[in-house]
């Protein structure tokens, strides 16, 4: 170990020569190039999707329905079918990921259960969005017959963020330090008590945090919905549960691949891009202020 | 009756916490269950090596090969865009930026992180392939080099924000160590900061690659969708997770197309699942080295 450690000074010291500088100049520029090229891959993207969408924006664009065989009109029904199955999707999986989370945090004996059930964790996170399309198509649309509906794109949605919600909630009641515990225990609440009234409420901001990511990747899902819950064209908004929806991200697949008018239907598929990536964009920012200023206040 | 209450609260959460276990194993039990027909009526040698995909000939055929092969050249393309950019914009973040530069590109690439991929894909249809196709002078502009490109593109920020992750988890004291031998900022950084990182690096690749493999809607509408062997990078292909999208809302429920597609979904679970296995075997010896616990 020594020796090695004087044989590495040694072609330290002897290597610092002008070469070794170069190298490093050089090194670091490769690095800052690199930067600099995903900044500007990233960025032309949104300034593409921007200057060829603003176009088609308008009240009527955000609210109307489409007319004209998909090239007139708006796309109002496919945005309120992205809120409702976002929705959809949170209802079902917060409860569910809020107590998963509080079972492995607050009372999770360290057995091979839990174990267990982290790594299943992991591994529904890398399921491909896809599978869950299948997973979602068998059991809720044809298994319990609800169809290509709200109900069936929102659960298949729900089980794919359940993941996310589960690791977010459970890092934000981990940060919690433990003397507040010991303080509300010490002051004789049972473990739900303490659970309830002083870890919940002083996570709330992580969780809050991790439960809008979960709505941005949510919202632009594309392919878990394909054959649970959308459809490229209905008459008006959806009026039940179980009626199928239009909805923003399938709208821009289907606009670029069916109909009969590409020209007039690509201006709409930017005007939908555009719709789509501010909803996200501004959703993520939300949420990245949220623990910014989370983690200023613990600093 | 206090601790009665508790006792139920707790076998409450206890039953909750094991719903991502039952929707794991459910959906290893669906994919299972539909995809046997098919595997039973061509056999799995046939299905998984089978050089020709007519799902809708009669005969029908299904032979997966060529969209397993389209998915691994895709991924494999991808991975060369995104391991040296998401690398270098990594090791940017940590060694060089400053605080101020840091506190903006973080976020903003956290940011980017969450472009849904329908984006991307509707991007690389309508920008990227139509300017690859006169620029390379090539028939269409949707090929796997395209897919590739997107995709790559799309994994940046991923790779980018697990590995800066893992390089500072790097004690401090490998690099003030280093610089009394009398390393400089560089020597240190490829010699004791990447090697002392190297399996959080490698974890941030593998879920990267896991991610490209999965993904559907950007290959779906980049990649061209012909299902042959491929030949070169500049013809289109079919992987799996376009295949399964594609054709899922032609398939009749029972048939054996339908059953087809969902051993495909079948397939790519398992290639994913063995990803992530790894991944997580690498970071959990990575941990135990760096002397991190969990």
């Amino acid at each position: 170990m020594l020796e090695n450690t004087v044989q590495m000074a040694t072609i330290f010291s002897r290597r610092n020569s002008l070469r070794s500088r170069i190298m490093q100049n050089v090194g670091f520029t490769l690095l800052f190039l690199s930067i600099l090229i995903t900044v500007i891959f990233l960025g032309s993207i949104i300034y593409f999707i921007g200057i060829n969408g603003i176009g088609v924006m308008s009240w009527e664009f955000l609210t109307a329905a489409p007319r004209k065989a998909m090239t007139a009109g708006g796309v109002g029904p496919a945005i309120v079918g992205t809120f409702y199955l976002t929705i959809g999707a949170i209802l079902f999986s917060l409860p569910l990921g809020l107590a998963c989370a509080i079972y492995l945090s607050e009372y999770s004996p360290r057995s091979i259960a839990v174990n267990i059930i982290r790594l299943s964790i992991n591994n529904l996170a890398g399921v491909p969005s896809v599978v869950f399309g299948l997973f979602g198509l068998f059991v809720f649309v044809d298994y319990f017959h609800f169809g290509v509906s709200i109900l069936s794109g929102s659960l298949t949605l729900g089980i794919l963020i359940l993941p996310g919600i589960i690791s977010s909630s459970q890092e934000a009641i981990i940060a919690i330090p433990q003397s507040l515990r010991e303080a509300s225990l010490a002051l004789g609440a049972t473990q739900w008590q303490t659970i309830r009234k002083t870890v919940l409420p002083a996570a709330l901001p992580g969780i809050l945090t991790g439960v809008i990511l979960s709505i941005g990747r949510a919202a632009g899902e594309t392919a878990p919905i394909l054959f649970t819950a959308a459809t490229f064209y209905s008459r008006g908004y959806p009026t039940s549960v179980f009626s199928e929806t239009m909805v923003l991200p399938y709208h821009i697949y289907a606009l670029m691949t069916e109909g009969t008018h590409p020209e007039k239907q690509t201006a709409i598929a930017y005007g939908c891009a555009l719709t789509l990536l501010i909803l996200v964009l501004l959703i993520s920012a939300l949420a990245i202020i949220i623990r910014q200023r989370q983690r200023n206040k613990m600093l | 009756m206090r601790q009665f209450k508790e006792n139920i609260y707790k076998s409450l959460f206890a039953i909750l916490a094991f719903a991502s276990l039952f929707f794991l194993v459910g959906i290893v039990i669906v994919l299972f269950k539909e995809a046997i027909p098919v595997l039973g009526g061509t056999g799995i040698a046939d299905f998984i090596f089978g050089k020709s995909w007519y799902p809708t000939y009669s005969p029908p055929e299904f032979g997966v090969l060529p969209l397993i092969l389209a998915s691994f050249w895709v991924t494999a393309g991808a991975m060369v865009v995104c391991v040296p950019l998401g690398l270098g914009s990594a090791l940017y973040l940590h060694e060089i930026a400053g605080n101020r530069q840091k506190a903006i590109l973080k976020p903003v690439i956290e940011l980017l992180a969450g472009i849904p991929s329908i984006v991307f894909g509707f991007f690389g249809m309508v920008i990227v392939a139509p300017f690859l196709q006169n620029a390379l002078n090539l028939s269409t502009g949707l090929t796997a080099f395209t897919a590739s490109l997107i995709l790559g593109i799309m994994a940046i920020p991923t790779i980018a924000s697990l590995a800066e992750d893992a390089l500072s988890y790097v004690p401090q004291s490998f690099k003030e160590a280093s610089y009394a031998l009398g390393a400089n900022r560089w020597q240190t950084l490829t010699r004791v900061v990447i090697p002392a990182a190297g399996s959080g690096i490698s974890t941030a690749i593998i879920l990267g690659m896991s991610r490209a493999v999965g993904e559907t809607m950007t290959v779906l509408m980049v990649a061209g969708g012909a299902a042959v062997i491929p030949v070169t990078f500049f013809e289109p292909v079919r992987p799996m997770t376009s295949t399964i999208a594609a054709e899922m809302g032609e398939a009749v429920s029972g048939s054996p197309h339908y059953a087809a597609l969902f051993a495909i979904g079948l397939i790519l679970f398992l290639i994913t699942l063995v990803f992530n296995i790894v991944a997580e075997i690498i970071s959990r010896r990575y941990r135990l080295k760096l002397g991190l616990s969990r």
